[in-house]
C-alpha cells in the first residue's frame, strides 16, 4: 500500500509540495528571495515591489477566474430565471426560481429524468467494464513476458491514435445487421452501444495502468505466489487493491468521456426514452433554441453537476493520471 | 531482472491454474510450517474452484449463445460471419481450457476482442464501405432491390378475387391469415414472406380463423394497430410479378400488382406505357437515355469514385478543400491558444509567494469538469447575435454576427475552444514546470541571463521535450474536434456555393456525420466512409511526422 501511495504523490502535480522552485519570468528578480521564500516576512513592504513580485499575478489569476466561470454563473442564474427564454436570461440572478427544475421533469417529449439515469448506467456500466477490462490487460503486459507483447503495446498505442467516432458509419451498419441476429444489440439498445464504447477499453488506459502497475514491485506477486496464491487471486486479491488509484482515474476519465460522447449515441439511441444527456438535451436546445433556453439550463446545471463534483474531489488523482505521460 | 524471475516460476508451476494442488514438490521442512502451508493452498484451493465454475458457466453461456447465433445467421444465411463467430468462439474456448503458455492470452483476450470488433474491424469496414456506392436507396442486394420495386407503386387488380382474412400475431410481428377463393385451403404470410400453406388451421366454415403458434387480434387491437395492418403487403408466391394481398379492413384482402413488370430473362423492368428500365452499371435500373430511374438501387463496389467524387464534383471539391484547410487551421490554431494560455497561467500561478494559489487553481481548471457537448451548447447561448449576453449586456445591444458571419464564426469556434482546451494546458505546464530541476535555472540566471531568456532558452525547451507528445495529441484530438463545432454552430453558416450541408466552420469530421447522417438530402455512407479514411491517413502520417521530429528533440536535449 505504501508503495502505491508514494507513487500517487510522484505523479501528482503535488500543488503545494513542489512550489519552492522559484520560477515564472519574474522570479529571478530577486535571488535573495529564493532562499527565503518559505518564510512570508514582510518587512519593508512596499507597493511597487509587491505588485512586481506577485500582485501582477493575483490580477492575471481574476481576469483569468471571471473568464473561466463567468459562462458556468451564467447558465446557472438562468437556470433560476422564470422568464423562460434566453432574452429574458440576461438579468443575472434579478430572480430565483425552482421552476424550470420542476419543468424539466414534467416534460414526456423530453424525458429529462430517463436521460439522466440512462446517462448514468451507460456512463457506470461502461466505466467499470473499461476499467476491468484494462486492467486485466495492463496485468499481463506488466506482469508476463511472452512473445507480441512488445508489437502489442505498440499496436495499442498506434490504434489508440484513431478516434473510434470516425468509423461511425460502419458501426452504424455494424450495429444493424447484428440487430438482425441479436435484436438486444442492434440501433436503439444501450447495451449495444455500451459494447462500441468498450472497443476503445485498451488503448490509453491500459498505457496509464500499465504504467503504474508496473511501480508495483515484482516481489509482492512473488511473495504471495511462494505462499501458493494463484495468478487470478493475485491479480483479483493483491494487484487490483494496490493499484487502486489509477483504477479511479481511468474509471472516471472514461465516464466522463462516455457520458460527454455524441457522435456515436446520436446515430445509435433513436428513440428519446433511451437516449442520453449529451443526445436529448441537444435535440432539445436545436429545435426551440431561444425559448427552451431556461429549462435547457436548469438541465445543463443538473447534468453538469454531478460530474464537476466527482472531478473536484478527485482532482488531485485525475491531473496525476493526465500528466503521468509528461512528467517523468 | 524480475521478468525472468516470474517465468522461471511460471515454468515451476505447469498447473499454473489448475484447480486445488495439493502440495507435493516442496521440500520437506518444519511440519508446522507444511501444515500451515497445506491450510493456505486448500483455501486457496477453495477459491481456485469457485474460480473454476465462474470459468464453466462463462464459458458454456458463451458457446450456448455462440450456438443460437450460428443458428439464426444460418436462417439469414449470413456465411462469412458464421465463420468468424465459430472462429472466435473457438479460440475462446482454446484459450480459457488450456494451461500455462497461454496465460498472457487469457488476461488479453477480453479487451482484445472487443478492440478487434468494435475499433480494427469497423476502421477496415470503413475502408470497404469507401469503395462501394452504400447509401440511403442503395443499401441492400440486387435482388432485395427487385423485389421492393415490384412492391411499389402496386395498384389493385380490377377482377381481383376477395380474399377473407384474420390479422394474427406471433412475437410482434403481424401476419395475414388467409383462404385461399378457390380451394379453401389455409394460407399465412407476411411482408416480406409470401403466402404459404399452414396445415391444423381452424376453420369458422369457409375462413380460417387460427393457426397453431399464431394469436388472432380481436377487433379493438386490429383498430390500435391500424396502420401496420394496412401497410401490409403479402406477396402472393415468390414471383414478384404475382402481385401482392393488401387489406384497407383487415377482414378482405384483394391482390395489388405493380405496374412495374420484371422479366428476368432480359433483367429488365417494363412499366404499363411500355417504358423499359434496364440495369445501368451504377447499382440502378434506368432508361437507356439515363432520363429516369428506378427507386430503390442496391449496393455494388465502385472503386475509387467516391474518391474521385469528393475532389472532382463541383458540389463538393470546392467546399471539401476549404474544410480541410479549416481544419488543419482550426486544429493548430487551437494547440498554439490553449498551450500559450495554459502555459502563460501555469508560469504566472507557479510563484511561490502567491497568495491563493489554490483557489485560483481549482476556479480555472472549472471550464474542465464542466461538460463538453454542454459548453458548446452554453456558449451558442451567450453569442447569439439577438438576444445573447454577449451582444446584449457587453456590446450594448449591438447585433454582432458571432456565429453567422464565416469569419467571425470561426473566430467564435477558436475562442470558445481556448475556453475548453486551456485548463488541460494549465495542469500539464503546471505539472511539468514543477519537475523542472532547479539548478540549470539557477546557473543561467548567476550568468545573467534575463528572465526571458531564462525561460526561452530553458524552460520552454526542457518543458516541450515532456510536453511535445501531449500537444501532437492535442492537435489530433482538435482535429477531430466534434463537439465544439457541432454544438455551438453546427459547421454553419453555411456555403453558399453548394447546395449541400457544408458550411465555414465546419471540420472533416462533422462533414463525414451530416453526409452520413444528415437530415434532407440522401445519406452517403460511401462517400462519408472516403471521407473519414482521408481523415485516417491524414491524422496518421501528422502524427507520425511530428513524433519523429519530438524524437529528434529529445534527442538534442
Amino acid at each position: 500500500m505504501s508503495a502505491a501511495g508514494s507513487v500517487t504523490e510522484g505523479t501528482t502535480v503535488g500543488a503545494d509540495a513542489a512550489t519552492q522552485a522559484p520560477s515564472g519570468p519574474s522570479g529571478g528578480r530577486a535571488p535573495a528571495s529564493a532562499s527565503s521564500s518559505r518564510s512570508p516576512r514582510r518587512a519593508g513592504f512596499r507597493f511597487g515591489r509587491w505588485f512586481g513580485e506577485t500582485g501582477w499575478r493575483h490580477l492575471v489569476a481574476i481576469v483569468m477566474v471571471v473568464f473561466a466561470v463567468f459562462p458556468l454563473l451564467y447558465v446557472l442564474s438562468a437556470s433560476l430565471n422564470p422568464a423562460g427564454s434566453l432574452v429574458g436570461s440576461n438579468d443575472l440572478f434579478q430572480t430565483v426560481n425552482v421552476q424550470n427544475y420542476i419543468a424539466l421533469f414534467q416534460n414526456p417529449d423530453q424525458p429529462f429524468g430517463l436521460w439522466f439515469v440512462n446517462t448514468l448506467v451507460i456512463g457506470t456500466v461502461t466505466a467499470v467494464a473499461t476499467v476491468f477490462l484494462g486492467a486485466l490487460a495492463a496485468y499481463a503486459f506488466s506482469r508476463m513476458r511472452f512473445s507480441g507483447r512488445r508489437i502489442g503495446l505498440l499496436s495499442l498505442m498506434l490504434i489508440q491514435m484513431f478516434p473510434q467516432f470516425l468509423a461511425v458509419v460502419a458501426i452504424f451498419l455494424l450495429l444493424s445487421a447484428l440487430g438482425d441476429v441479436f435484436p438486444v444489440l442492434g440501433l436503439g439498445s444501450q447495451l449495444g452501444l455500451i459494447m462500441v464504447y468498450l472497443g476503445g477499453a485498451l488503448g490509453v488506459n491500459t498505457y496509464l495502468m500499465y504504467g503504474f502497475f508496473n511501480t508495483v514491485p515484482m516481489s509482492i506477486d512473488e511473495a504471495a505466489k511462494i505462499d501458493g496464491a494463484s495468478h487470478a487471486q493475485i491479480f483479483f486479491g493483491i494487484i487490483l487493491r494496490l493499484v487502486a488509484p489509477i483504477l479511479a482515474v481511468v474509471g472516471l476519465l472514461s465516464f466522463i468521456a462516455t457520458t460527454g460522447e455524441y457522435v456515436i449515441a446520436s446515430i445509435v439511441l433513436t428513440d428519446p426514452n433511451t437516449q442520453t444527456l449529451a443526445v436529448g438535451l441537444y435535440l432539445f436546445v436545436s429545435q426551440q433554441f431561444s425559448n427552451n433556453w431556461s429549462i435547457f439550463s436548469a438541465g445543463a446545471v443538473l447534468a453538469a453537476l454531478p460530474v464537476m463534483v466527482v472531478f473536484l474531489l478527485l482532482q488531485k488523482y485525475i491531473v496525476g493520471g493526465l500528466t503521468a505521460g509528461s512528467v517523468k | 531482472m524480475a521478468d525472468d524471475d516470474v517465468s522461471t516460476l511460471e515454468a515451476a508451476r505447469p498447473e499454473e491454474d489448475a484447480v486445488a494442488s495439493v502440495p507435493q514438490r516442496r521440500p520437506r521442512g518444519n511440519r508446522n510450517r507444511d501444515t500451515r502451508r497445506t491450510q493456505s493452498r486448500v483455501i486457496a484451493g477453495g477459491s481456485g474452484i469457485g474460480g473454476l465454475i465462474a470459468k464453466i458457466v462463462l464459458l458454456g453461456l458463451l458457446d450456448a449463445i455462440a450456438v443460437w447465433a450460428v443458428f439464426v445467421m444460418a436462417g439469414l444465411s449470413m456465411w462469412i460471419p458464421i465463420s468468424i463467430v465459430v472462429v472466435i468462439t473457438g479460440a475462446i474456448n482454446w484459450i480459457y481450457l488450456g494451461r500455462g503458455k497461454r496465460l498472457p492470452a487469457k488476461y488479453l483476450t477480453p479487451g482484445v476482442i472487443f478492440l478487434l470488433v468494435f475499433q480494427v474491424f469497423v476502421v477496415l469496414y470503413s475502408g470497404y464501405i469507401a469503395f462501394t456506392n452504400y447509401s440511403d436507396g442503395h443499401n441492400g442486394s440486387k435482388a432485395d432491390a427487385i423485389a421492393s420495386i415490384s412492391a411499389n407503386g402496386l395498384k389493385r387488380i380490377p377482377n381481383s378475387p376477395a380474399y377473407p382474412v384474420n390479422i394474427v400475431e406471433r412475437g410482434s410481428q403481424l401476419y395475414l391469415l388467409t383462404t385461399d377463393p378457390k380451394d379453401g385451403a389455409a394460407l399465412l404470410g407476411t411482408t416480406g414472406h409470401p403466402l404459404e400453406v399452414v396445415k391444423n388451421a381452424t376453420f369458422d366454415g369457409d375462413k380460417a380463423v387460427k393457426a397453431p403458434g399464431y394469436r388472432t387480434l380481436n377487433l379493438s387491437e386490429v383498430l390500435t394497430r391500424q396502420d401496420e395492418v394496412t401497410s401490409l403487403s403479402v406477396p402472393v408466391s415468390s414471383d414478384p410479378n404475382k402481385g401482392a394481398l393488401r387489406t384497407d379492413d383487415a377482414s378482405t384482402a384483394y391482390v395489388f400488382k405493380s405496374d412495374l413488370i420484371y422479366s428476368q430473362k432480359d433483367d429488365t423492368f417494363t412499366n404499363a406505357s411500355g417504358t423499359v428500365f434496364v440495369d445501368n452499371g451504377h447499382g440502378e435500373f434506368a432508361t437507356k437515355d439515363g432520363s429516369k430511374a428506378l427507386s430503390p438501387g442496391w449496393k455494388i463496389d465502385v472503386g475509387f469514385a467516391n474518391f474521385a467524387r469528393a475532389f472532382t464534383d463541383p458540389q463538393l471539391a470546392g467546399p471539401l478543400w476549404r474544410v480541410i484547410l479549416w481544419t488543419f487551421a482550426f486544429a493548430i490554431l487551437s494547440v498554439l491558444t490553449t498551450f500559450g494560455l495554459g502555459l502563460f497561467l501555469a508560469m504566472v500561478l507557479n510563484h511561490p509567494k502567491l497568495r491563493g494559489k489554490k483557489v485560483y487553481r481549482v476556479l480555472v481548471i472549472l471550464p474542465y469538469a464542466f461538460p463538453a457537448f454542454l459548453s458548446g451548447l452554453v456558449w451558442a447561448g451567450l453569442m447569439n447575435p439577438e438576444f445573447g449576453f454577449i451582444n446584449q449586456v457587453l456590446f450594448g445591444g449591438a447585433q454582432i454576427p458571432w456565429l453567422t458571419d464565416p469569419w467571425l464564426a470561426r473566430f467564435s469556434v477558436t475562442f470558445v475552444n481556448l475556453w475548453l482546451g486551456y485548463p488541460y494546458m494549465f495542469l500539464v505546464c503546471t505539472g511539468a514546470l514543477q519537475s523542472l530541476p532547479e539548478e540549470v535555472d539557477e546557473a543561467a540566471r548567476v550568468d545573467g541571463a534575463s528572465p526571458w531568456r531564462v525561460f526561452r532558452s530553458i524552460k520552454l525547451p526542457l518543458l516541450l521535450v515532456s510536453v511535445a507528445p501531449l500537444l501532437i495529441a492535442s492537435f489530433a484530438f482538435n482535429f477531430n474536434n466534434f463537439n465544439v463545432i457541432y454544438m455551438l454552430t453546427r459547421g454553419w453558416p453555411r456555403f453558399t456555393d453548394t447546395t449541400l450541408d457544408i458550411g465555414s466552420t465546419d471540420l472533416l469530421i462533422t462533414m463525414v456525420y451530416k453526409i452520413a447522417f444528415g437530415q434532407g438530402g440522401v445519406r452517403d455512407y460511401g462517400l462519408a466512409s472516403a471521407l473519414s479514411i482521408l481523415i485516417f491517413i491524414l491524422v496518421a502520417v501528422i502524427s507520425i511526422i511530428a513524433f519523429r521530429r519530438t524524437k529528434a528533440l529529445e534527442e538534442i536535449n
